[in-house]
């Protein structure tokens, strides 16, 4: 390998395409941001030249190869984008009957006059995470890094370096926020590579309530790259539901953290509904700081050709008396794989911990491949910590009760399998999310099925 | 800390039984590893050209791997130079022939054991070979199996006695190559024990060994191969032990079962090595692979064990189903108490059709014990109607030790049905109360509490093993209460 | 003398009065029952007398059998003949019925200082048992509690405190959750373990069970104090009009 004249020490060929990027981008995109921010970017740069690109040596890449990635030709979309999407546009990834604010980001970037803000209470703030580092830079400040690591995870690393925009949501102590706020993430790449890295803060002061819901998309003519991550502050007896649905373009790569900071007596629920992409990986990390807390988390992934979805939880039980609960489904068909790593950590001292966690998996083909690998990590005695996973088919006695009163073996399939997603889906509190994801995934698995069938 | 926590506490501050040491002559090889150790080793045990080549490959292979550090257990680093990589007990006459030829002291060890040899076969039909600091000191019952043609002996009776079969079987399922202890291990072992199940035979008595570490700063590093072939039958078992020292000792052994076509393999261990004491100075490092191969159809092969002993315990017994219709079965019952550390659970590699297996894994962990379930369940693409049912159950003792789970499910076969279960929980105070209410001491209560949470994995043992397995329990977290 | 005696009974926990001064006296051959609404500190007494430690006694005291009950371990007051029926009997997973009950049984004999029973001599009394109180085989061979039914639960019970015989049996809600057949099985099992020479105390909810178990006694537990004394027809005056009535009643 060649040594480069470069201030970072050198690194592989992949690594070193994103310090060159970085370069231009700090020349070009990241001036208008504030000193604090450059910092921020630094050490992130700084940590992915020490990290690398993950490889499946690692623990926990060990079932997802990234390296379809990592040889993208980068282009970090550092401007906002040129591509001219109208409202029309974009209506089709409403939600319909959802009322509320919808803020829409092209390419990772606030794109005003797609969005529709709705007259929010007093003390709410909603918009671009960047239009807000200039005018709320003390409470961005206070919250933006705190949550989500970059030390151990490179993906997160490449998101402080690079990110450009996303959503801030900030909900005032004691304030209920009635309609939930959808923010849209369209990735619009006319070119291979073209990498978004949206960042979202979100912070529910002392005793308020707010809905969230995330969904990533794609227009455009070539597969793009998200890397997103959002962190969530839940502060003392607040309300947060969080609800994300991924769906962007099969040939798309999309990674992601959520990351939660959970305070004494709050609540917190997130659904992660992953259909899209070619590879999908979503963190999913909860960390609960005071006791009290009641943390549930869903989570449905459907996947199929040679699509991959990873899920890989952490639950970080650091407070005594908290309960979590963790359901997730796994439909897989094609030749996709399925991936999904819970850990439940519960820490010395975090008595009386109530902690439990489902993973089942459907294979629907001969070549679908699922790895699940839950995790118990206990420090404390007075507890209940039950974790379970299955694999299987569908149910055979269920099929023939289903056709013993009539329906033909296709439809009985069809309709266990849509049974076990919506075993899932039904666990969304915003209902018109929740209906219209069903919908989708009616039709959805009712293709799967058929698909299999021939 | 509340009253019953402090009894609790007491009450898991244990001693080791079993830490006499007993005064016999050894004939040790100097410390350290090199060819010429190895070399002094195959001489010593007077070995054909074939085993002296094969442990020449596994040490050269051995010097280019690294010492695995995956697990969830934390040590020193060993100096394998400093250890000790043969010691035998000198006996009067070379090779003994008979138990009238065993040194009389180690005789009466094993007495203190519990094992009398003379006793084992005269009146409980057990067949057992014991093997101390590594080598074998006679084996019982041998004219009994012979007329069945089984043969059952030590390791280093058999490279001289049936040289082809351990050609054949050797390395089979463990090849050298196959971790780092094991590639120790096939460089250096110096006996063990071997089974061989002709045809058809139903092994008519309960095959058991017992292993014993003696000699000071010495490793132990046996090895057993068990080949059972069509339609052939032995119920395996093994116990170990150690005197009490203050240095840490290896014991890197290696088990190989193979099974043919409908031939099945049961296989039990009862493991109280040293644990150490209190403040975790001392004890056995315990590094163990034990893998079977269910290469016949219909074979079968079920591990059983109960690890109350060592210091730290890595070891993942384990099955390929390669038959179709195979079995594959593992009950564990892992202990650990004080600084004990336990890191064991299986691999089940289903690769034939309708291949089965279960895994019922209990971990116990008490003082600043802490206790790793690890397993994979492996279905490979063409393992159509694989079935696994997995349950792991963790039970705490006190709020300083750890219980850890990491179950790998990898499945590649849409007809596989994998079902994993684990839970985690406490001895109760309501539990304990109610035990109390009902006459019973706390100690009393805490022991049937341990026991009924293990009673799963003691039912697959023969019932004398069971109930030293349950007194061991016992034994184990037996403390000052009272 | 009394068989058990508590005189100004006080305790709580975490800081929390429940027990605010409990006087009763029970003798031999009889049956008393306490009644109460829920929170008035039934199963407190019950727990407190069986020597749980989650409850802090803070004052008075409890003599039994000529013994200061308080400060006994609860398996010394099993030992001394004390047998409580829980409320919510506890599944202990893998440990069997009759192992654990012949473990318990050899533990008073101990302390009697009699001979341990054998297996075989235990298992002719325990069939004995099972026969006076109808409790079916396969309940005996089943891990301890672990899967019962709510009524099999109390069924179980109360048959252990057939084998262990006690001088005084505390009875903590046995009636709730129980259907009228199983209700009538428990009680009559309770009756044919009457004697003269031993006591009973009754703790319940409903009147119902004094319909099947004829109290000698009846006490109204009211927000740590009992607040009324009578026979067997204040537990009827209690069913018809309900607690609300002795709510500014003095302390008995």
């Amino acid at each position: 390998m060649t040594t480069t004249t470069s201030p970072t020490k050198p690194g592989p060929a992949d690594v070193q395409a994103q310090l060159a990027a970085f370069g231009a981008f700090e020349k070009d995109g990241a001036r208008r941001f504030p000193a604090w921010v450059t910092e921020l970017r630094r050490t992130g740069i700084a940590r992915f030249a020490a990290l690398g690109f993950p490889t499946p040596r690692l623990e926990d890449w060990k079932y997802t190869n990234v390296a379809p990635i990592s040889q993208l030709p980068f282009k970090p979309a550092v401007k906002p984008s040129l591509v001219a999407l109208t409202a029309t546009d974009v209506a089709r990834f409403a939600f319909a009957g959802l009322g509320g604010s919808r803020l829409v980001f092209v390419n990772g970037h606030f794109t005003p006059k797609l969005s529709t803000i709705s007259k929010l209470s007093r003390g709410v703030k909603l918009g671009s995470l960047a239009a807000a580092m200039d005018s709320d830079s003390d409470l961005v400040k206070q919250h933006l890094g705190r949550y989500a690591s970059a030390n151990d995870q490179a993906f997160r690393a490449l998101n402080v370096a690079f990110f450009a925009d996303g959503a801030l949501i900030y909900v005032p102590k004691g304030v209920v926020v009635e309609e939930p706020v959808h923010l849209l993430f369209i990735g619009s790449a006319d070119e291979d590579g073209t990498a978004a890295h949206p960042r979202n803060l979100i912070v529910a002061e002392a005793g308020s309530q707010i809905k969230v819901i995330e969904s990533y998309v794609s227009v455009g003519s070539a597969a793009g790259f998200t890397n997103a991550v959002t962190e969530i502050a839940v502060g003392e007896g607040a309300n947060v539901e969080h609800c994300k649905f991924q769906n962007e373009r099969p040939d798309a790569f999309h990674i992601a953290t959520i990351q939660s900071s959970l305070a004494r007596d709050s609540r917190f629920t997130s659904h992660s509904i992953s259909v899209g992409a070619q590879i999908a990986r979503h963190d999913i990390n909860t960390v609960m700081t005071g006791e009290g807390v009641e943390c549930v988390l869903n989570g449905l992934y459907v996947a199929s050709d040679s699509q991959l979805v990873d899920h890989h939880m952490i639950v970080d039980h650091a407070q005594p008396r908290c309960a979590s609960h963790e359901f997730f489904h796994g439909i897989l068909g094609g030749a996709s794989r399925g991936v999904f790593n819970g850990k439940i950590f519960v820490r010395p001292g975090a008595q009386q911990t109530d902690a439990k966690q489902t993973n089942r998996n459907l294979l629907l083909t001969d070549d679908a491949t699922v790895d699940t690998k839950p995790q118990l990590e206990i420090f404390a005695d007075d507890v209940k910590c039950t974790h379970g996973a299955t694999v299987g088919r569908l149910d055979e006695d269920a099929i023939f009760y289903l056709r013993s009163r009539g329906i033909a073996h296709n439809a009985a399939r069809r309709m266990l399998t849509q049974a076990f997603a919506s075993n899932i889906l039904a666990r969304i509190g915003i209902e018109p999310v929740r209906k219209q994801l069903d919908e989708f995934l009616q039709s959805r698995l009712g293709a799967e099925i058929r698909a299999v069938e021939g | 800390m509340s009253d019953s926590d402090k009894t609790i506490e007491q009450f898991v501050q244990s001693d080791y039984k079993y830490g006499f040491t007993t005064d016999v002559e050894t004939d040790t090889a100097p410390p350290g590893l090199s060819e010429d150790i190895i070399r002094l080793i195959s001489r010593k045990k007077n070995e054909p050209e074939f085993m002296l080549e094969w442990r020449l490959k596994a040490y050269r292979h051995w010097l280019t791997m690294e010492e695995p550090k995956w697990s969830n257990v934390h040590y020193p680093p060993i100096d394998y130079q400093s250890i000790v990589y043969y010691a035998a007990p000198k006996s009067r006459k070379p090779g003994p022939k008979s138990l009238a030829d065993v040194d009389p002291a180690i005789l009466e060890m094993y007495r203190k054991l519990g094992i009398s040899l003379q006793e084992q076969e005269r009146l409980a039909g057990v067949a057992v070979d014991a093997i101390m600091d590594s080598v074998s000191v006679g084996t019982t019952l041998k004219g009994q199996l012979a007329e069945k043609g089984i043969i059952f002996c030590s390791f280093t009776e058999a490279v001289h006695e049936h040289p082809e079969l351990i050609r054949k079987w050797l390395g089979s399922v463990v090849p050298y190559t196959d971790n780092y202890f094991a590639a120790l291990n096939a460089a250096v072992f110096s006996d063990g024990s071997f089974c061989y199940i002709p045809k058809g035979v139903r092994c008519p008595v309960e095959l058991s060994t017992y292993f014993r570490i003696n000699a000071i700063n010495t490793g132990q590093f046996e090895r057993t191969l068990i080949v059972a072939e069509e339609g052939a039958y032995v119920n395996y078992l093994e116990g170990c032990t150690a005197p009490m020292r203050d240095e840490n000792q290896l014991h890197a052994a290696v088990v190989e079962l193979v099974a043919l076509d409908n031939a099945q393999i049961k296989y039990s261990t009862v493991q109280n090595w040293y644990p150490g004491d209190k403040d975790g100075k001392g004890g056995i490092y315990n590094f163990v692979t034990k893998r079977g191969k269910c290469a016949g159809v219909n074979s079968k092969i079920s591990w059983t064990q109960v690890e109350t002993g060592s210091a730290i315990t890595w070891k993942y017994p384990s099955c390929i189903l390669l038959g179709d219709n195979s079995i594959g079965e593992f009950y564990s019952v892992a202990l650990t108490n004080n600084c004990q550390q336990a890191d064991t659970g299986t691999k089940m590699i289903h690769i034939g059709k309708n291949t089965r297996s279960t895994i019922v894994s209990k971990g116990i962990s008490a003082g600043r014990g802490n206790n790793s379930y690890r397993g994979l369940v492996k279905v490979s693409k063409g393992a159509t109607n694989a079935r696994n049912f997995s349950q792991c159950d963790s039970l705490l003792i006190g709020d300083k030790c750890g219980a850890h789970t990491f179950p790998y499910i990898e499945v590649h076969n849409k007809t596989a049905t994998v079902e994993h279960e684990a839970s985690t929980s406490k001895v109760g105070e309501d539990q304990i109360f109610y035990l109390n209410q009902r006459g019973l001491s706390t100690q009393d209560a805490v022991s049937m509490i341990v026991n009924g949470f293990s009673k799963e994995v003691f039912k697959q043992l023969p019932m004398e093993f069971a109930v030293e397995a349950q007194k061991l329990l016992g034994v184990s977290l037996e403390g000052s209460v009272g | 003398m009394a068989l058990l005696e508590i005189r100004n009974l006080c305790a709580g926990i975490a800081g929390k009065q429940i027990l605010k001064g409990i006087n009763l006296s029970i003798n031999t051959g009889e049956v008393h029952a306490i009644m109460g609404p829920n929170g008035s500190g039934k199963s407190t007494l019950s727990q407190v007398l069986a020597g749980r430690k989650t409850f802090e006694v803070t004052s008075g005291e409890v003599i039994y059998n000529g013994l200061n009950l308080l400060e006994l371990e609860p398996e010394e007051r099993a030992h001394e003949g004390i047998f409580l029926a829980f409320q919510y009997p506890v599944e202990i997973p893998g440990v069997n019925n009759t192992y654990f009950l012949k473990a318990a049984y050899n533990e008073v004999r101990k302390h009697r200082g009699e001979p341990e029973v054998d297996a075989m001599d235990f298992l002719a009394l325990v069939k004995e048992k099972m026969k006076l109180l109808h409790i079916q085989q396969d309940l005996m061979n089943r891990p301890l509690n672990e899967g019962f039914s709510g009524g099999e639960k109390k069924r179980n019970e109360i048959f252990q405190m057939a084998v262990l015989d006690p001088k005084l049996a505390i009875l903590d809600e046995t009636d709730s959750g129980l259907d009228i057949d199983a209700l009538r099985d428990v009680a009559d099992g309770v009756n044919k373990l009457r004697r003269p020479d031993n006591a009973a105390l009754v703790i319940t909810h409903y009147q119902r069970l004094l319909n099947y178990i004829v109290p000698d006694f009846v006490h109204v537990l009211l927000n740590g104090c009992i607040v009324k004394s009578g026979g067997k027809e204040l537990a009827l005056e209690l069913e018809e009009k309900g607690y609300d009535w002795l709510a500014g009643q003095p302390r008995v």
